[in-house]
């Protein structure tokens, strides 16, 4: 709690005094050195204006052409020339879902094991292991996916899963188990994310004040209570942040879903079958359209160019709100 | 604190990979430019450079020639895979030399863009598949039956159509996964236009294009992407590049060609098909090597085009790129074969340069004689 106020007040402090220094004799430079950031800055504004404006100019054939009917249309159709953002919509979504669902728990679980139950030691060699999973590009994960998981998944754990009772849904784990398909890529963006989440959820627990825990020790709590009751509730808004943050990426991962998805623009008809996301139908198609499907597939691009943009926002929204709120209690 | 660090880390990477994409985009940007510059500056002349985009298909044979004919001569020639509509594109933007493209453009585009195109090579598309206890080439297709197939039709390895064929294989009760190309690809164009020549439903409901509304299966995307899911997918069937499937041991079909007999694919049936087309007789010689007639031909087989100007700003520099093609007609053959590409057969290149001397002009008068 203490840290945070430190570090907002410290930031001021120093505004104050630069303020300050922008009235004394030595302020050419600093001006200079102003106007310099303020141009770096505004261009990065620039750079995102220019994107969007090129996205819309792109799609606008589509736009005109499908209208909003565009987003919830699945026909694909290269020589009909029909065009629509339905199947790679769901595919995105699911994908991004199933990520999550095993990504989010098991960043949890690894950062409070960093934080709380090992040696520093062990987990700064347990943590920078996670980290390195960010470091792999994603074109290796996608290969990996194709000749390692896709096999495995082939043939056992789908073969389980639908051995399981919630193999009898159809809608669910339902069709032949071809390796590839919407749940495959969903495990494979788990990895990618998991790193990400990891690393904020790992500082959203050391953020959590000693004096709080030790006051749950205190009173005779276990481990597992302080975590559950302490530790949990006040990291909670921390978590809902890294969640954002690992949506945004799972949105947008190209090249390895691109692998092992099945690359099918038929709408799946369970979570095993093939699909496509906005990105691996992008990275696949682009270099050979023209005309109505190169418009489709920029519109496709505005999509999730703004439905990341929006999940970055909200994720930045909710974290400063959650510092702010940390800070003053 | 620490969260503020981490966040702020994030925001940097953004930056970061927002001024590198953009400063990438300028570079790009800017060595099209001066490529553009190069074409018709006065360099080139004295250097001599060529450069030529399109169809990836037949890659690895362009930069393999240009390698060579530049130790020969000591002229460049800078090819960029990027793809047969890039290609198109480039061409009749004028950023490039010569254009090229797997499938052949029709002859109203030509001669709407004052273009004509001719063959470079010849590669053949195979039918793959991975079936337990059937060994390559073991397996034996009819067109029809491909067809209905990669339709969905035919959804079992057992399928009396499927045993017709093969009355000596023992065929599995087990489901057929289909691959195809995720990616627009020259691949699929001469495989589509394959089934759509042999199979009027396929025509009808599916057509022909280099990507199409697929009804069944999962999609790769490139050869390797192809060739990787039917290798891990066991009873899978698809369709790559025969020089893909080869150097990669991947089984492949026998297929019925137009004079009923079963071809396995190999140069000499690609040759066969390619000798057999009607190139003097094909508007634009825009020939699409499918279903071609003969005892020997393969019938899924598709020849790599080169589009050119046929008016050219520059008298020298077009002489300079004809003389590349001429060299790679005459000594390019033995390479084109190494890397399991059809070389073009003597006659066609015949008259394809009887062609250039006609058509192609600068300033008025021929370029090649």
């Amino acid at each position: 709690m203490s840290d945070t106020g430190h570090s907002l007040n410290g930031g001021w402090r120093v505004r104050d005094m630069a303020s300050r220094a922008r009235r004394a004799p030595s302020s050419r430079t600093d001006t200079a050195f102003r106007g310099f950031t303020i141009a770096c800055s505004l261009f990065i504004a620039l750079l995102m204006l220019g994107i969007t404006i090129a996205l819309v100019e792109g799609s606008w054939e589509s736009m005109r052409e499908f209208g909003l009917s565009f987003l919830w249309t699945s026909d694909w159709d290269i020589n009909k020339g029909v065009y629509g953002a339905l199947t790679p919509m769901i595919g995105t979504l699911t994908t991004t879902l199933i990520a999550m669902g095993i990504a989010l728990p098991l960043a949890l679980v690894i950062a409070l094991l960093l934080v709380e139950l090992v040696h520093p030691v062990a987990a700064r060699i347990i943590g920078t292991a996670v980290e390195m999973l960010a470091a792999i590009p994603s074109i290796i994960y996608g290969m990996w996916g194709l000749f390692v998981l896709v096999p495995i998944m082939q043939a056992h754990v789908i073969p389980w899963l639908q051995s399981t009772p919630l193999g009898q849904i159809p809608w669910l784990l339902g069709g032949p188990p071809l390796g590839v398909g919407i749940l495959t890529a969903g495990l494979i963006l788990a990895f990618m994310v998991l790193p990400f989440i990891t690393a904020v959820s790992r500082d959203v627990l050391r953020m959590v004040p000693t004096v709080t825990k030790e006051a749950g020790y205190g009173m005779g709590a276990t481990t597992w209570e302080v975590t559950r009751k302490v530790s949990f509730r006040y990291g909670f808004g921390g978590f809902v942040g890294a969640t954002f943050i690992g949506l945004g990426r799972a949105f947008g991962e190209t090249m390895a879903v691109a692998y092992v998805i099945g690359n099918s623009f038929t709408i799946p008809e369970s979570i095993i079958a093939p699909g496509t996301t906005f990105a691996s139908a992008i990275a696949n198609q682009f270099p050979e359209a023209v005309g109505l499907q190169k418009a489709a597939l920029m519109e496709l691009g505005l999509i999730l160019f703004l439905v990341t943009i929006v999940f970055q926002l909200i994720a930045q929204l909710w974290l400063g709100y959650v510092n702010k709120k940390v800070g003053i209690r | 604190m620490r969260l503020q660090r981490t966040l702020r880390l994030v925001a940097f990477a953004a930056i970061a990979a927002l001024v590198l994409g953009l400063a990438l985009g300028l570079a790009a940007c800017g060595g099209e430019d001066s490529d553009n510059g190069g074409d018709t500056g006065g360099d080139t002349k004295k250097g001599g450079t060529l450069t030529g985009a399109g169809a990836s298909f037949p890659y690895p044979l362009y930069s393999a020639w240009a390698s060579d004919y530049n130790k020969e001569t000591g002229v460049k020639v800078n090819y960029q895979s990027i793809g047969s509509s890039g290609g198109i594109e480039q061409i009749k933007a004028k950023t490039v030399d010569f254009g090229a493209s797997d499938a052949p453009l029709d002859v109203a585009e030509l001669d709407e863009a004052g273009l004509m195109q001719f063959p470079m090579c010849v590669g053949g598309v195979v039918v793959v598949y991975n079936l337990e206890g059937v060994a390559s080439e073991a397996l034996k297709l009819d067109g029809p039956l491909v067809a209905d197939i990669f339709m969905g039709k035919v959804t079992k390895w057992n399928d009396p159509a499927i045993q017709e064929d093969n009355p000596d294989v023992e065929l599995p009760d087990q489901e057929i996964t289909v691959v195809h190309r995720a990616d627009g690809s020259g691949t699929t164009w001469i495989f589509t236009n394959y089934l759509a020549v042999v199979s009027p439903a396929w025509e009808s409901e599916l057509g022909a294009d280099k990507e199409i509304a697929w009804p069944v299966g999962v999609g790769g995307k490139g050869n390797e992407g192809v060739a990787g899911q039917v290798s891990q997918v066991s009873g899978s069937i698809g369709y790559v590049e025969y020089a893909y499937a080869k150097q990669n041991s991947i089984p492949f079909a026998q297929l019925q060609n137009q004079d009923g007999t079963f071809v396995s694919p190999s140069l000499d049936s690609f040759s066969a098909a390619t000798a057999n087309a009607d190139w003097a007789n094909t508007p634009g010689m825009g020939v699409i090597l499918v279903d071609a007639p003969g005892a020997d031909s393969w019938p899924i087989a598709g020849a790599s085009f080169i589009l050119v100007y046929k008016e050219q700003s520059d008298a020298d520099q077009a002489r300079l790129m004809l003389d590349f093609f001429d060299w790679a007609y005459k000594n390019g053959q033995q390479t084109a074969a190494g890397l399991d590409y059809v070389p073009i057969p003597d006659n066609v290149v015949e008259l394809v340069q009887t062609m250039w001397s006609s058509d192609i002009t600068a300033g008025g008068s021929a370029v090649w004689e």
